[in-house]
């Protein structure tokens, strides 16, 4: 039986970069010839959630959603576009953070649908998390001498997502790999404004948990932490910060081994696919040395 | 003559063979091979094997061994391209669809480099006829779908090989062109225009020229529209096949929620203007199937490209939002003294706006009602003002 894989994501009228990761790592999964077919549908961009599934052969349809936490797109937008039969969301008996695979027909396609969780929540992320640091700092082994903090949008917009921020650095401390973890937040306390107050050590690796680089990532947080008083004029990494190093890793989302994150949840959703799990975790692993720095801002919409 | 084509043959044989002409079958007397042209009956297997290089064996072989996918859009796609039946045999109503037989349809994607000609660069322009069909003039047969130009042609045992460009781009030669053979590198030549600018609708006629993908294979063509116009290639068929679909804007309109929860409130003509908007042919190559509702048509000219739209795109929801919004305000009465001329020149400078023409006025162009000096002088004069009004700073874009 044929499977397809369909990576959806928000995608943007505005800024052309946006789909770029959902494009990278859709690509990554597709080389490793796991799925007979790898798609992207978009809720700005085309082919949109409405359509994309036609442009599906297969019939048997692994659907993950690019987003950070549980809420309003995966709950409600996602499955009406995509005309998932039935769609309740009790089905995926989720805490917020737990929600894993819920199987429906299509309507307007006939396909077997397994509609999973988004790539934000499943536990493979807090690894991409780490990776990111190791992205950033160019050092295979970083931890020791560092602290590390996860940052996102906070309560304000969706409780599920401030769980989310939460949920990975406790894992990331109970690594026991980093001197301090610590969550932050735009719009709450603790605050991303306030990085420095809450590390002792002179390094710190700061990891916005963010599916895409936008307006957040690449404007707000680094003007907030002051590594740079206008976003359009750049920052270095490392910065110096009130006597610390800021390592500022951009959006997690654009780290090569968040494609092992849709395997991932694919096969929890019963794909078949374990081979281009180890695959892709050794392809996108980062070489001692090079340190990747983020690109340049892009507005976002 | 290849062996994989003479295996197959004989393979298949046992079963039957009955396709775009072709009928092969096995008989207590031997082989029997027809064709619209031939005859051949008691074959030895070696006879058999040695008609495995004519026409209808090789179109065989690549349409059942090579592309299949029955029924599937990206099949009824490549026969598109190669102006073939595109159900070939089984179709119950030929009349209905209508195609090219296996000799004509070969001489065309032979060209002219096989029926005389040099071969070489085409220097004349493709004629493409009303159904999109035409000859190459460097020997293919040639198609459009949107800004694509596509030429079929027959490469190493018949498979077709495609070029696709910018239908602007037919005359060029493709060593001028940036040449590509990853399908996937569409998504980036189509994100940007030739004013480097992104293109939010795929579908607008704003494709960038320069660009070649100058042999790809059936797969890799699909792939590479697909990324180009999404989705378009499924709907075509669907609607072919008689069942496209289509969500009206009251469907659509209803549907939403969150932010897009008010488009429901735009008044019906607030819809119409929304079509002429951004739905002709001018803004988007996608042809307009939605209407206001079920048996309510609207006025707006839908467009007559070959891929349909079967409900309000993205953009257009997210537009119409921003209109809901201004049309709720109350209407006023406002008194302006202009001269005739500045009149005009209003409705020039909307005019050029609004044809994405204020770009391309040249500075010195005072003729031009939309030239910046002129609308300068007008703001200096007409606007008290002067520089900039910023307006209401309401330039949210949607998040949700
Ligand atoms: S709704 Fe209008 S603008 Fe959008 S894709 Fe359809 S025809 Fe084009």
């Amino acid at each position: 039986m044929s499977q397809a894989l369909v990576v959806v994501a928000h995608g943007s009228h505005l800024n052309p970069d946006s789909s770029a990761p959902t494009y990278d790592h859709a690509d990554t999964v597709r080389a490793t010839g796991a799925f007979d077919e790898v798609r992207t549908g978009f809720w700005k961009e085309e082919p949109s959630l409405r359509e994309v599934l036609r442009t599906v052969e297969a019939d048997e349809v692994y659907v993950v959603p690019m987003f950070i936490s549980e809420g309003y797109f995966t709950e409600q937008v996602i499955p009406r576009e995509l005309r998932l039969d039935g769609w309740d969301v009790a089905d995926w008996e989720s805490d917020g953070l737990s929600a894993d695979v819920a199987t429906y027909t299509a309507a307007d396609t006939g396909q077997t649908v397994h509609y999973c969780g988004p790539v934000g929540t499943h536990e493979a992320m807090t690894d991409v998390l780490v990776r990111r640091a190791e992205s950033v700092t160019g050092d295979p082994d970083v931890g020791e001498g560092f602290g590390f903090a996860v940052v996102g949008h906070g309560t304000e917009r969706n409780e599920n997502s401030a769980k989310a921020i939460e949920y990975h650095a406790e894992r990331v401390r109970e690594m026991d790999r980093f001197d301090e973890v610590q969550a932050l937040y735009m719009d709450e306390e603790p605050e991303v404004d306030d990085v420095t107050d809450y590390f002792d050590s002179d390094d710190v690796v700061v990891v916005p948990l963010f599916v895409a680089d936008g307006f957040h990532t690449q404007e707000d947080i680094p003007e907030d932490m002051g590594l740079t008083d206008d976003y359009r004029t750049g920052y270095d990494v490392p910065a110096d910060v009130d006597g610390h190093r800021i390592w500022y890793a951009g959006a997690v989302g654009t780290e090569p081994l968040l494609a092992d994150v849709l395997l991932e949840r694919a096969a929890d959703a019963g794909a078949d696919v374990s081979r281009a799990v180890e695959e892709v975790r050794e392809s996108t692993r980062v070489a001692a040395g090079g340190s990747a720095s983020p690109s340049p801002p892009e507005a976002d919409d | 003559m290849l062996d994989r084509h003479a295996d197959a043959l004989v393979r298949a044989a046992g079963e039957g063979v009955d396709f775009d002409g072709l009928r092969v079958s096995s008989t207590p007397d031997g082989y029997r091979f027809e064709t619209p042209e031939t005859t051949a009956e008691g074959l030895s297997e070696a006879d058999l094997r040695g008609r495995a290089d004519d026409p209808y064996v090789t179109n065989w072989y690549f349409w059942e061994r090579e592309v299949g996918g029955h029924g599937r859009p990206r099949r009824a796609f490549l026969r598109r391209a190669e102006d073939a039946p595109i159900h070939s045999t089984d179709d119950p109503d030929p009349e209905e669809d209508a195609g090219r037989a296996v000799p004509d349809r070969y001489a065309a994607l032979r060209g002219s480099a096989e029926a005389g000609g040099d071969g070489g660069e085409a220097d004349e322009a493709d004629a493409v006829d009303g159904d999109g069909h035409g000859a190459g003039g460097d020997g293919g047969l040639v198609t459009e779908w949107g800004q694509l130009r596509i030429e079929a042609t027959l490469g190493e045992g018949d498979a077709r090989r495609y070029d696709l460009r910018h239908v602007d781009d037919a005359d060029a030669r493709a060593a001028d062109l940036d040449s590509h053979d990853d399908p996937l590198d569409a998504r980036e030549v189509g994100k940007l225009d030739g004013r480097e600018r992104y293109r939010p609708l795929k579908t607008a006629p704003s494709l960038r020229r320069g660009w070649v993908f100058p042999s790809l294979d059936p797969r890799a063509l699909t792939e590479a529209v697909e990324a180009f116009y999404p989705a378009t290639v499924a709907n075509w068929y669907r609607e072919y096949e008689g069942e496209l679909d289509v969500d009206h804007w009251v469907d659509t309109a209803e549907r939403q929620t969150g932010i897009y929860d008010v488009i429901d409130e735009l008044p019906r003509e607030g819809v119409e203007y929304v079509a002429e908007a951004c739905c002709v042919d001018s803004q988007c190559l996608r042809r307009r199937e939605w209407e206001y509702d079920e048996g309510d048509d609207l006025a707006a000219d839908g467009g007559d490209g070959p891929f349909p739209c079967r409900e309000p795109c993205s953009l257009v929801v997210a537009a119409a939002r921003k209109w809901t919004k201004l049309e709720a305000e109350e209407e006023r009465e406002y008194t302006f003294t202009l001269t005739p001329s500045e009149r005009e020149q209003v409705e020039d400078i909307v005019g050029a706006v609004a044809d994405g023409r204020a770009a391309e006025i040249r500075e010195a162009d005072l003729s031009e009602g939309a030239n910046r000096y002129r609308a300068r002088y007008l703001r200096a004069k007409r606007f008290a003002d002067g520089e900039s009004d910023a307006g209401d700073g309401d330039t949210d874009d949607a998040t949700e």
